[in-house]
């Protein structure tokens, strides 16, 4: 017989929490911040009880710096925040992608900038999860817009960091972190796991930065015999700083190749109502996508020929996905938590002359159905389609 | 009830509003099997200023997981009431702290009301002005038939603290009483 599923209602960053647990994340350190604070306080109780380590760190930089040190060690690391504790941990966020060290970073948006709203909700940050921190770097970011989507997407970030040695930004909003939804938690057999590839050549031939023909280099856990040097300069295959030409230019090639090439694993998205070639398309992502969700139908029952995109993954952007759903439509509607980030990136893939309207809000409150609804409509008569 | 109905728990931070929303959140989703989403906002503030807690109940999937129009309000102090009347849909039920608000003479034509003492009782018969949340989640337990008086006990007396069984049971009894003995009046 099997087992009754295991139901519960949860909080998203409860089930963020949790989530990191079944991935295997056994190391988080973090500074409390609102709206990711329950997100450490589970953690707080449920990592020593399986045998991880929790530590509150002096600020957000520190605990960004000891996430990577106990990567390094061995161990599948965490950390969250919200915004103002995003911005502190970028410079260190660029070295974990510099040196390749896989974690992953939630940030629970909240209103910006600076201290802003802290208790509300946003999307303010999706354009500084990828250009946050210095220089031509990148990072993967995905983005759920419900609780069982946290679940999945969490285990999902945890698996992307340690398949390509990559920090992986976790990006909830206020509403999806403190809603509370029915959920199905996994059963730890149900779910695949994916480890770091580990060298298997002695310790004397290691290059912790080799130039592999997958482009993701093994990496050794510190303290098994395998010494190596970790730097935030441009370094060799071997770790060690270069200002060798050559060097430099291999080492950023094969960093962007790295997530470029594998974009189609990288990248999923949903579609809703886009099997009879919609003229009006949205795209959203996060909580914003639940309420295009509601438009489209709303829409839908009024005759409009609406669809919708939401994208789980922001980053690296599904440029050619984006780029074929949206060849045969009429206009394109972008409803976001900012005054129009992600919107920017969407337009570069929408065939010219086709318009791309955004729908904004950012008082820290989730738009309402009405507010696309109406853009939705706007578009539909200004004779365009 | 396959039909989506939206509820708001509003009142002052402090009142045990955003628990009280998990409490029917979890009565409804878990114990009753229906689709519920629960969400809340609040400010910086531990305590006073405004908070509110949104719990929508629906057969079918929930997309937007905030209240927009309203089945039902309750409303503990007169700034909660005054703010959010008019997200009431009509028809929709008013629940108010008669103690705390004063209802206005326009209070929306089409609106049922139901005004009681739900601080008084929890401070007089319970003895803790503390648990007017849970009086006032008996009072919506027998008012509608939003969630069943069995599955609200069994989520009440999961969410509470330990040792406090007891006084949580006779709120929700006393909740219960004070709807059967009021009546809901339309305005």
């Amino acid at each position: 017989m099997s087992k009754q599923p295991d139901v519960r209602l949860m909080q998203g960053n409860e089930a963020c929490a949790r989530a990191a647990l079944l991935a295997g994340c056994r190391f988080f350190a973090g500074y409390p911040i609102t709206p990711s604070s329950e997100i450490a306080e589970v953690l707080t109780r449920e990592l020593p009880r399986v045998g991880g380590k929790f530590i509150q760190m002096e600020d957000e930089i520190a605990s960004m710096a000891a996430v990577i040190g106990a990567s390094l060690a061995g161990m599948k690391s965490l950390t969250a925040t919200s915004g103002p504790g995003f911005s502190l941990k970028q410079e260190n966020l660029g070295y974990a992608s510099f040196t390749e060290v896989p974690c992953v970073i939630v940030n629970v948006m909240r209103g910006g900038p600076s201290t802003g709203l802290p208790t509300l909700t946003s999307q303010g940050d999706v354009m500084q999860a990828k250009w946050g921190s210095h220089g031509d770097y990148s990072v993967i970011a995905l983005a759920p817009s419900s609780v069982n989507e946290t679940i999945e997407l969490t285990i999902r970030a945890f698996n992307l960091a340690e398949q390509y040695r990559v920090p992986v930004v976790l990006l909830l909003d206020e509403v999806v972190g403190h809603m509370r939804e029915k959920v199905v938690m996994p059963e730890p057999g149900d779910i695949t796991l994916i480890e770091r590839k580990k060298p298997k050549c002695p310790p004397e031939e290691y290059r912790p930065f080799e130039r592999t023909p997958d482009l993701v280099p093994p990496l050794a856990v510190f303290g098994t015999g395998y010494r190596f040097h970790v730097t935030g300069l441009t370094h060799d295959e071997f770790g060690f700083p270069s200002n060798n030409p050559q060097e430099a230019t291999a080492l950023l090639v094969r960093l962007k190749k790295k997530l470029e090439h594998n974009k189609d694993k990288i990248c999923t998205l949903r579609t809703f109502q886009c099997e009879d070639q919609p003229e009006i398309l949205l795209i959203s992502y996060g909580s914003s996508a639940r309420v295009a969700k509601r438009a489209v139908i709303q829409a839908r029952a009024e005759g409009l020929r609406a669809g919708m995109v939401q994208l789980f993954t922001i980053w690296p952007f599904p440029d050619k996905r984006i780029e074929a759903l949206c060849r045969s439509v009429k206009a394109v509607v972008v409803p976001e938590l900012n005054q129009g980030q992600l919107i920017g990136e969407i337009d570069r893939y929408v065939p010219t002359g086709v318009p791309v309207v955004g729908v904004n809000r950012f008082d820290g409150n989730l738009m309402e159905p009405s507010e696309i609804l109406e853009v939705v409509r706007k578009v539909a008569n200004k004779g365009c389609l | 009830m396959s039909e989506r109905y939206e509820v708001r728990l509003s009142g002052a931070g402090g009142q045990g509003l955003i628990l009280a929303g998990i409490i029917l959140a979890e009565a409804v989703g878990i114990f009753d099997g229906k689709n519920v989403t629960q969400t809340q906002s609040y400010g910086p503030e531990a305590r006073g200023g405004a908070s509110k807690s949104d719990v929508v109940i629906s057969g079918e999937e929930i997309d937007y997981p905030k209240a927009e129009k309203l089945d039902l309000l309750l409303a503990l102090t007169q700034e909660s009431y005054e703010t959010y009347r008019g997200n009431l849909k009509p028809g929709g039920l008013l629940i108010v702290d008669s103690e705390r608000v004063k209802l206005g003479d326009d209070v929306g034509k089409n609106t049922k009301v139901f005004a009681a003492p739900m601080s008084k009782v929890a401070r007089e018969q319970i003895g803790r002005e503390l648990v007017t949340n849970i009086v006032a989640l008996g009072v919506i337990a027998e008012l509608t038939s939003i969630v069943t008086q069995e599955s609200l006990e069994k989520a009440v007396l999961q969410k509470v603290p330990r040792g406090t069984e007891e006084l949580n049971k006779k709120a929700l009894t006393a909740g219960y009483t004070l709807a059967q003995k009021s009546s809901v009046s339309m305005s």
